[in-house]
């Protein structure tokens, strides 16, 4: 069978994309957003808190990262309502991806805290700094500087991974894929597309946490 | 009449786990195969080669797996090519594999001290001698753990199978929950088994790594 491919009408849909990527940025800003906050309370809770909350984050942790995000999101979306609470899909995905961010940030960020040399800890005690200003002026800093690129990776991974939010009806990117599929039946085309899209936002990502780095780490 | 969740479904999630085992093996044969010569491809003094293998690799890795799941498996058949669920999602989880484990291979022989391969020549050997003898076996200590944790990304990614309707672990939970109405406690125990599955790699690869440490 011959078949030419044909973007025409894939292109006459650009709306419903760009709908998509709206919902796909606002997924990603707000797992980003609240993974790095749980991220950065965790990793300090994980490394200079007591063995008991040790443990707990440790659990966590390795609970969140040994199982699918498919499996979470279907377990948050359609398991709790069984419990009473009722969520609706965006709510359900954000939920989802923060929890799940938050633990591989987690990781990320202790790795971080634990390069910073000991010297530096007590320098700033001896300088009369109490715990939380030294977490805060001497410790924080530099390991997210230390971590930046592999948090940088970290979110490029979680904003293609929200493309799993489809699954539970979330109109993201992935899921305007299938409604121009429906209307155009051009599916090798529409996922070529979305697919550039995809690496479009991708590679717009890579390009802010550059421009970010720079600003934040390298002119100070 | 609705069955509630018993033990009998709590095994055909087990037999439906032998399914994902089934595709993370032949996802991860299919990535080595391909993977191994990208990492190699990017270590040559090829430049051409090199950009090509760079290009594969920055695009697979900048697209979402459900993009590739989905390009396969209904984008082939317009083109007149048929495909059934699991030919699809073997060779997609391949071809995202191999960006990765391209990309972790290529770091490991990249780990190997610049003065090795010029030792290797000095001695008369041929390139592909080299990598032979002298590069691949002081990078596959390296190249372990990193590839056991990848293993356990592929696991948990085998998940997404389910969206094309291949019965492995999670599309077994999809129609337990379905016929059973206690998504919760299904999902929870596909959960778990997956935790059963991946955590001991987990640590495995993690215990290898502190191994490592410890050597250098």
């Amino acid at each position: 069978m011959r078949y030419g491919l044909q973007f025409r009408d894939v292109f006459a849909a650009w709306e419903s994309f760009l709908d998509g990527i709206w919902t796909t940025l606002t997924l990603s800003a707000a797992a980003m957003v609240g993974g790095l906050a749980i991220g950065v309370a965790c990793a300090a809770g994980r490394v200079y808190g007591p063995p008991f909350l040790r443990g707990l984050i440790g659990g966590y942790v390795e609970l969140i990262r040994n199982t699918p995000l498919l499996v979470q999101l279907f377990l948050v979306f359609f398991g709790l309502p069984s419990l009473g609470v009722r969520l609706d899909g965006l709510t359900a995905a954000i939920i989802t991806l923060v929890i799940n961010l938050g633990a591989y940030t987690t990781e990320i960020v202790r790795a971080g805290l634990e390069a910073v040399p000991k010297a530096q800890i007590e320098a700033g005690h001896s300088l009369g700094l109490s715990g939380l200003q030294v977490f805060r002026y001497v410790v924080i800093f530099p390991a997210l500087q230390t971590m930046f690129p592999a948090l940088a990776s970290q979110f490029v991974l979680l904003m293609l991974a929200t493309s799993v939010a489809s699954q539970i009806s979330v109109e993201d990117l992935f899921h305007a894929a299938s409604i121009v599929q429906s209307r155009t039946f051009r599916d090798f085309e529409v996922y070529i597309v979305i697919g550039a899209l995809y690496l479009a936002l991708a590679f717009l990502f890579r390009g802010v946490f550059a421009a970010v780095h720079h600003l934040v780490f390298v002119r100070r | 009449m609705i069955r509630s969740f018993g033990l009998i479904d709590v095994m055909y999630l087990l037999a439906a786990a032998r399914w994902t085992v089934a595709l993370t093996a032949t996802a991860f044969t299919g990535a080595a195969l391909i993977g191994l010569l990208i990492a190699v491809g990017r270590i040559l003094p090829f430049a051409p080669l090199r950009w090509l293998m760079a290009v594969y690799t920055h695009v697979i890795q900048g697209t979402p797996l459900l993009v590739w799941l989905f390009l396969i498996f209904f984008g082939l058949p317009v083109l007149g090519i048929s495909v059934n669920p699991w030919l699809a999602a073997a060779a997609a989880f391949s071809i995202y594999g191999s960006a990765f484990l391209g990309e972790i291979w290529r770091g490991a022989l990249e780990s190997v001290p610049r003065t090795q391969w010029e030792a290797g020549a000095s001695l008369g050997l041929s390139l592909g001698e080299q990598l032979r003898y002298v590069i691949v076996p002081q990078s596959i200590r390296i190249a372990v753990p990193p590839t056991i944790g990848f293993l356990v990304q592929l696991i948990k990614n085998t998940s997404l199978a389910a969206t094309i309707g291949f019965v492995e672990l999670t599309r077994e939970g999809q129609l337990t929950a379905a016929s059973t109405f206690q998504p919760f406690a299904v999902y929870l125990t596909v959960a778990g088994l997956y935790f059963l599955m991946c955590f001991p790699l987990t640590q495995w690869s993690r215990s290898l790594e502190r191994k490592l440490d410890a050597a250098r």
